[in-house]
C-alpha cells in the first residue's frame, strides 16, 4: 500500500487511470477511506463545481429540439427507464398490485409499448409487487434505511434492508445520513453505505443523497464520490419528499462524477434522478444530457433511471399522440 | 418631430397569461381599408394543446363554483367591458370600418348579451332541470351539469360574435378554448385583457388567434376536449371533417347555422354544452 502522501488523490488531483489500474474499485480507495481525516482531505480536494457554468450548461442542453423518430425513440427509452414509484403512507397492497400491473403493460391498448424498469415501494409492500411481477423482467425496488429521513440506528437500517431483500427486492434505495454528511462525518456515511451494501447481498444498491438538503453542488460532487467509493451501484438525487428534488444541474454534476469515476476506475455507476420530473419534455432533456455528458453507454435502463409516477402517463400520452396523430387525454390512462 | 408608430403584436391568452405563440409566428391584420393595423399571434397546434391543458386544469374549480358566483363573474366581464367601451368602439371601427353609431350599438349588444347570460347562470337548472315522476318511492331529479372543455370556433364578428359564443359556454360551468375570428382577431385579445381583470379564473377562457383550418382540426380530434362549437366555420367541407374528427371521443358538436347576432338568443347555446345528471333519491315511507 502506498503511503497516503504519495497518492495523487490526496493531493487534490483527480486520480488517473494509471494510478488505479488493475485494482478493484473498492480496494483502490482503501488509503483514502482509512480515516475520517484522509477521506475529508480527498473529498474536499475534489475540484469545485462552477455553479454558474453547470446551470448554464444544463439550461443549454435543455434547449435541444428532439423530434419525430428521435422523439419516438426517446419516449420508448424513457418508458423503459421509469422506476414507477409509490411512496405514500396510504399505500395499500391493492395499489401496489395495480402499479405493478401497469409497470408490465404501461399501455394496455398497445402491445408494442415497452415495460417500465421497476416498481419502487416501501419494504413491507415488496412481497405484493413481487407476486404480480414474478419473472416478467420488471424489477422490484424498495426504499429502505428509514426512508425518507434516514434517522435511525444502523442496526435498524440494516434490518430494514435485509427485510426488503428477503421479501424479494431486486434493488434497494437507501438514504444517506445527511446530518452526518453535512457535519463532516464522512467516514460514518461511508461505512454506513458499505454496511448496507453488504446487507443487500445480491440486490443492487441505489444511494439517495437528497440533494435538496445538501445545499451546494460541491457537496453533491463529494456525496457522489463517497457513494461510488463505498460501492453503490446507482447514485440517486432525491427521495421525492423534499423540494427541490431532481434538477438538471444537480444531475449534471452527478453524471460528471460517474464519468470521472469510470475514467479513474473503469467501474460504471448508474444515475437516477427522482422527484419533480413530470413531463416528457423534462425526461427528454435528461436523456439529452446523459448522451452529452457521459455518452450513449448510459442510455440504458441498467445505468439510468427516472424515479417518477406521473411522468409515465405523460410519456404514454405523447406516445399515443405519435402513433394516432391526435392528442390524447388523462382520461385514457390510469391514475396513480 | 414625427413619433414612431407603436406597431403592436397581440399575443395569445392561455391559462390566464398572455404568451406568444410557441411557434414564434405572427400575421398581419389589416383594417377595413386594407392598411396595416397590428400583428396577431399565429397559433400552432402546440398552443392549442397548451390551451386545452389549461382549460382542463381550470375545469374542476370553475364547474364546482356556485351558479350564483359564476353569474357574478360573467356580470363582472360586462362591467369591465362597459368601462372600456371607448377602446372597443374604436377597435371595431378600425377593424370593420363601421360607423360611430353602429360601433356603439355593437358594444351595447355585447354588454347586454353578457348580462343576459349572467342572469341565466342560476336559472337554467330551474328551467331545463326537472323533478321526474317515477313509478316508485323515489325523488327523481334531473339537473344540467357542465360538459367539460369546450372548443369554440368563433364567428367573424369580432366582439358580439365572440361574446355570444363564449358567455353561454362558461356560464354553465364549462371551460373553453376559443379560436378567435381569423379576420378580426385583435378585439378578442383586448377582450381577454378584460377577462384577465374581471375575476375570470385563469384557464377558464383561453383564446387563440390564427388559421382556422390549421388549428381547428387539432382541437376537434383532441381526446381531452368534450365538445365542439363550429359556429365560426364558414367552409362546409371543413365543418364536416371537424365533425368527423370529433366523433372519435363522441364530442358534443354544435353545427354552424345562420344566426342573427343582434336578436335575443334562445337557450340552445347553453343547453348544447351541458350533461343531464339524474339522481334517484329514496323517499321516506
Amino acid at each position: 500500500m502506498p503511503v497516503p502522501s504519495s497518492n495523487p488523490m490526496l493531493r487534490g488531483m483527480p486520480p488517473t487511470a494509471e494510478d488505479l489500474a488493475g485494482t478493484p474499485a473498492a480496494h483502490q480507495f482503501s488509503d483514502v477511506t482509512a480515516s475520517d481525516a484522509a477521506l475529508r482531505r480527498f473529498l474536499h480536494g475534489l475540484p469545485g463545481v462552477d455553479q454558474v457554468g453547470a446551470e448554464a450548461r444544463a439550461a443549454g442542453l435543455g434547449t435541444r429540439s428532439i423530434k419525430t423518430t428521435a422523439k419516438a425513440f426517446a419516449i420508448d427509452l424513457a418508458i423503459t427507464m421509469v422506476d414507477l414509484t409509490t411512496l405514500e403512507g396510504m399505500d395499500t397492497s391493492g395499489k401496489v398490485r395495480a402499479l405493478a400491473a401497469k409497470a408490465m403493460r404501461p399501455d394496455p391498448a398497445d402491445p408494442s409499448c415497452p415495460a417500465a424498469a421497476a416498481v419502487c415501494v416501501y419494504p413491507d409492500l415488496v412481497a405484493d409487487a413481487r407476486a404480480v411481477l414474478g419473472d416478467s423482467g420488471v424489477r422490484v425496488a424498495a426504499v429502505a434505511t428509514s426512508f425518507p429521513s434516514g434517522r435511525a440506528a444502523l442496526p435498524i437500517k440494516l434490518a430494514d434492508v435485509r427485510d426488503a431483500v428477503a421479501a424479494g427486492a431486486d434493488e434497494i434505495d437507501m438514504v444517506i445520513d445527511r446530518g452526518a454528511f453535512l457535519s463532516g462525518r464522512y467516514l460514518q456515511v461511508f461505512e454506513e453505505i458499505v454496511a448496507v451494501r453488504e446487507a443487500c447481498d445480491s440486490a443492487h444498491l441505489k444511494v439517495i443523497f437528497e440533494t435538496g438538503e445538501l445545499q451546494t453542488y460541491d457537496n453533491v460532487r463529494r456525496a457522489s464520490w463517497l457513494a461510488m467509493m463505498a460501492g453503490g451501484h446507482f447514485i440517486k438525487t432525491s427521495t421525492g419528499k423534499v423540494q427541490p428534488a431532481a434538477t438538471l444541474p444537480v444531475t449534471l454534476v452527478m453524471l460528471e462524477a460517474v464519468r470521472d469515476f469510470r475514467d479513474a476506475t473503469g467501474t460504471m455507476v448508474g444515475v437516477k434522478p427522482a422527484g419533480g420530473i413530470r413531463t416528457t419534455k423534462d425526461a427528454i432533456k435528461y436523456l439529452v444530457m446523459v448522451n452529452e455528458i457521459v455518452g450513449p453507454d448510459w442510455l440504458d435502463p441498467d445505468w439510468f433511471r427516472f424515479g417518477a409516477s406521473t411522468l409515465l402517463n405523460d410519456l404514454l400520452m405523447q406516445r399515443t399522440k405519435m402513433t394516432t396523430g391526435r392528442y390524447s387525454g388523462p382520461d385514457y390512462f390510469t391514475l396513480d | 418631430m414625427d413619433r414612431i408608430d407603436v406597431r403592436k403584436t397581440y399575443k395569445l391568452y392561455i391559462g390566464g397569461a398572455f404568451p406568444r405563440s410557441e411557434s414564434g409566428r405572427s400575421y398581419e391584420v389589416l383594417d377595413a381599408k386594407g392598411r396595416f393595423l397590428a400583428n396577431a399571434s399565429h397559433a400552432s397546434r402546440k398552443d392549442a394543446r397548451d390551451a386545452v391543458v389549461a382549460a382542463r386544469s381550470a375545469f374542476k374549480g370553475w364547474s364546482s363554483r356556485t351558479a350564483y358566483n359564476r353569474a357574478q363573474v360573467v356580470y363582472r366581464i360586462a362591467e369591465v367591458l362597459e368601462s372600456r367601451r371607448a377602446q372597443f368602439e374604436q377597435e371595431l371601427r378600425d377593424a370593420e370600418g363601421i360607423s360611430v353609431g353602429k360601433a356603439r350599438d355593437v358594444v351595447d349588444a355585447a354588454v347586454d348579451r353578457l348580462v343576459w347570460y349572467a342572469g341565466w347562470a342560476d336559472k337554467l337548472g330551474q328551467v331545463v332541470g326537472n323533478a321526474n315522476p317515477v313509478a316508485g318511492p323515489f325523488f327523481n331529479l334531473s339537473t344540467p351539469e357542465a360538459t367539460g372543455v369546450v372548443a369554440v370556433v368563433a364567428p367573424a364578428s369580432p366582439l358580439l360574435g365572440l361574446v355570444s359564443v363564449l358567455a353561454p359556454v362558461i356560464t354553465t360551468g364549462n371551460t373553453c378554448v376559443v379560436l378567435a375570428s381569423q379576420e378580426h382577431p385583435l378585439t378578442s385579445i383586448t377582450l381577454a385583457e378584460v377577462m384577465a381583470t374581471a375575476d375570470v379564473p385563469a384557464g377558464v377562457v383561453n383564446i387563440l388567434t390564427g388559421q382556422r383550418a390549421e388549428v381547428a382540426p387539432w382541437l376537434a380530434s383532441h381526446m381531452d376536449v368534450n365538445a365542439l362549437d363550429l359556429t365560426g366555420v364558414d367552409d362546409p367541407s371543413l365543418a364536416v371533417s371537424l365533425e368527423v374528427a370529433a366523433a372519435d371521443n363522441l364530442k358534443r358538436v354544435r353545427r354552424p347555422r345562420a344566426e342573427d347576432l343582434l336578436a335575443t338568443p334562445d337557450l340552445s347555446r347553453m343547453t348544447d354544452f351541458v350533461e343531464t345528471k339524474t339522481v334517484w333519491h329514496p323517499m321516506g315511507v
